[in-house]
């Protein structure tokens, strides 16, 4: 009876019974979409500082920001030999920088090593090179007499007139450059699960090997190699050095930010910091401890700056972060919103039926249902409402969640600030982003994945929708009395 | 049987008292059938409800077989009306999405009694009051003395001790209503049912055993066994 009742009741209200699951269903799609959507913020976040850590990283020790000093300007410089107009000989020069300008002495990575949880630490060293193709040359400087007109562009002179002597001007000369910019990391070849590689996967090639801690070979990212024609065997110059690329690589789950990986050795000769490191990678023996690894490392160990995970999810701006703080709070907040005006409607809307129904409860109750069996049968109603809002409430935000990660919208993400004298202090990976100039920018497609989690909260709160509509509905037709159905008559 | 001993029901509308009944004291025998009768707002109806367990006296007593409905807990009262109450309606009351079968069945839910027994004592119940042929019919594909059968058929299929019955015929034409007297009476015969109705026509009045008038909550009975002479099925 309870189930033909049910069924019979909810076919009579359709459009009741459609306002209430459209309602619960609209909240439900919307919570679906913004919890696959803040989950796909989270994974581009975690791409991001994961391309800065390297898998397995739980922290990265970096040298303390410090004042510039006068002489040290930290701007590349370039010198070129003018050549003469017949020349055409290009010119090429590399400027090589590490990241940040401040390094580490590289005996800190064992004294990192050597605190209280910290598992494993490995140094590494990211270099920015800057490299200028292009020639130079001079101009050619002519004087001019009697009524010539000037000509030229290399000076203002020029006489008005007559025959008077005009002053040498420059004629020809001028230059045509090429600046290229790319990173290199130096790496610890004998400990390769931790650092800027760690992330990587080779694709074709292969890897260091632990005795090529000195030799003259690298490993490319495989977008840098695209981009310049690079494969395996080739050579790649840098700062009149050549390397034999051993290695292409990729980011296995992460996108990458660094080009070129060099053994660390190699690295530090080339940016002229022998025994230096730019980052140590820190992984802690206790995920859940790395607070306290931190605190121990800044303790013993000064002038460093340590960054968490944590700490650097705070550095990322751009459209990225502006779109997980609108998921996050706005999002939130709406879903919050919409689900409690679907519940109030659902709740009302069932109200609303059982007082339209007082008869009907009132003529079961005098044949001796108990108030209990009544209550059920409206419960009943409103958890098949609540179920059939959750279903289509599913299946509108699995469907808004696949739309997201179809178009996968693309999304920015800034690292670290540029400049100032506070901001979070060295970051990893590139120097930090309290020492870097520039911001590490990267463009991450957006996704919406649907946990089962999701899945689970969506079908509890069509659930709790329909248990408070029919709390409310059952607690009205419970304190109905059967005399009513004799009383609505007369 | 039934006795009343000094049932009086005032409700409160606003600030105003309102005393429905008024020191009602009545015994009705088993088996007995009596009619109550009144102007509109006199107390019949309220009066109903006290002997049908739907509500209780503001002050004094509705023992029936000696148990006090005015005291028992509202789950043993709801159990009672379960077994031993049958109540027509005069809308009859039917639950308009369920079949004419359904309907009766829906007498016999809080009695326990499993679907495939419910469903066959619901159809004989149908049978007795002449709708053998309408048991899948909704209330909406019935006539009024058809829906009033069905409310009889509900009313009956537990096997009541009691039968009340609030104007049965209000809503029916007078052929129909005289088709409906005549099946209550026929089953208060063959049942042995007691039976009690309340009602305005004063042509039904006239014809009952034993009526009870009702006027400002206060009653008055009057024995009219010997009035009755002719049977609804011989009009």
């Amino acid at each position: 009876m309870f189930g033909i009742y049910l069924k019979r009741e909810l076919g009579r209200r359709k459009k009741a019974a459609l306002v209430i699951a459209l309602g619960l269903a609209l909240g439900i799609a919307l919570v679906i979409t913004v919890n696959s959507v803040s989950a796909g913020m989270t994974q581009a976040q975690d791409k991001v500082l994961k391309s800065l850590y390297g898998l397995g990283t739980d922290m990265t020790v970096t040298k303390a920001r410090s004042a510039p000093t006068d002489n040290s300007s930290g701007r590349p410089n370039f010198e070129f030999d003018a050549k003469s107009n017949d020349s055409d000989e290009t010119q090429s020069s590399d400027r090589v920088m590490t990241q940040g300008g401040q390094a580490l002495k590289a005996a800190l990575v064992a004294k990192v090593a050597k605190q209280d949880g910290v598992a494993n630490a490995v140094g590494a060293i990211t270099l920015n090179v800057t490299k200028v193709d292009g020639s130079f040359t001079q101009g050619k400087a002519q004087s001019t007499t009697g009524n010539s007109q000037s000509q030229g562009q290399g000076g203002p002179g020029g006489g008005s007139g007559g025959n008077s002597t005009a002053a040498p001007q420059v004629q020809g000369g001028g230059a045509s450059f090429d600046v290229n910019s790319y990173s290199v990391a130096g790496v610890d070849v004998t400990d390769q699960t931790l650092g800027p590689l760690a992330g990587m996967e080779i694709t074709s090639g292969k890897t260091f090997t632990a005795a090529q801690t000195n030799a003259k070979v690298a490993v490319l990212s495989k977008s840098y190699a695209k981009e310049n024609k690079y494969k395996v065997g080739k050579t790649l110059k840098i700062s009149g050095t050549k390397y034999t690329i051993i290695g292409i690589a990729t980011a296995s789950s992460s996108e990458s930010t660094t080009d070129v990986y060099l053994p660390l050795k190699q690295a530090q000769t080339l940016g002229d910091s022998k025994n230096k490191v730019t980052t140590i990678y820190v992984k802690a023996t206790d995920s859940k401890q790395i607070d306290t690894v931190k605190s121990t490392i800044q303790k013993n160990i000064s002038g460093t700056t340590v960054t968490t995970s944590a700490d650097l999810a705070d550095t990322v701006s751009g459209s990225l972060s502006t779109a997980s703080n609108l998921a996050t709070s706005v999002g939130k907040w709406l879903s919050i919103a919409v689900l409690a005006a679907a519940f109030l409607v659902a709740a009302l809307l069932t109200s609303s039926a059982v007082s339209r129904r007082v008869r009907e409860f009132g003529t079961l109750k005098a044949l001796g249902w108990p108030s209990r069996r009544v209550t059920r049968q409206v419960v009943g109603e409103s958890m098949v409402n609540g179920l059939l809002g959750g279903a289509l409430g599913i299946g509108l935000g699995l469907a808004a969640a696949y739309a997201v990660t179809a178009i996968s919208p693309k999304l920015t993400a800034q690292l670290g600030n540029t400049g100032g004298g506070g901001g979070m202090g060295g970051g990893p990976g590139g120097g930090g982003p309290g020492q870097q100039s520039t911001q590490n920018t990267m463009e991450i497609a957006l996704s919406a994945p649907v946990s089962l989690t999701t899945i689970a909260l969506a079908v509890g709160l069509a659930v709790t929708g329909g248990l408070i509509a029919g709390a409310m509905g059952g607690w009205r037709a419970s304190r109905m009395r059967p005399a009513d159905a004799l009383r609505s008559v007369s | 049987m039934y006795r009343l001993t000094g049932v009086t029901k005032r409700y409160s509308r606003g600030k105003e008292t309102v005393e429905a009944l008024r020191g009602i004291d009545l015994t009705i025998e088993d088996g007995d059938q009596l009619v109550i009768q009144g102007p509109t707002g006199g107390g019949k109806s309220t009066l109903l409800q006290m002997i049908g367990g739907l509500d209780r006296p503001t002050e004094g007593s509705v023992e029936l077989d000696g148990v006090d409905l005015a005291r028992i807990s509202e789950a043993k009262l709801t159990r009672l009306r379960a077994e031993k109450i049958g109540i027509i309606f005069q809308s009859f009351n039917l639950i308009p999405t369920l079949t004419a079968q359904e309907n009766v069945e829906t007498a016999l839910v809080p009695l326990g009694v499993k679907p495939a027994e419910r469903r066959e004592r619901a159809a004989e119940a149908l049978r007795s009051v002449g709708l053998g042929e309408r048991l899948g019919h909704a209330p909406a594909e019935l006539s009024g003395g058809q829906q009033q059968r069905v409310a009889i058929a509900r009313a009956l299929v537990k096997k009541p001790k009691v039968l009340l019955a609030d104007e049965p015929t209000g809503n029916l034409d007078e052929g129909t209503r005289d088709d409906i007297m005549g099946l209550l009476e026929g089953l208060w015969h063959e049942y042995g049912l007691t039976f009690i109705m309340v009602t305005h026509d004063s042509s039904i009045a006239r014809r009952a055993p034993r009526l009870a008038t009702i006027k400002a909550g206060q009653i008055t009975l009057t024995e009219q066994r010997q009035q009755q002479q002719q049977s609804y099925a011989q009009y």
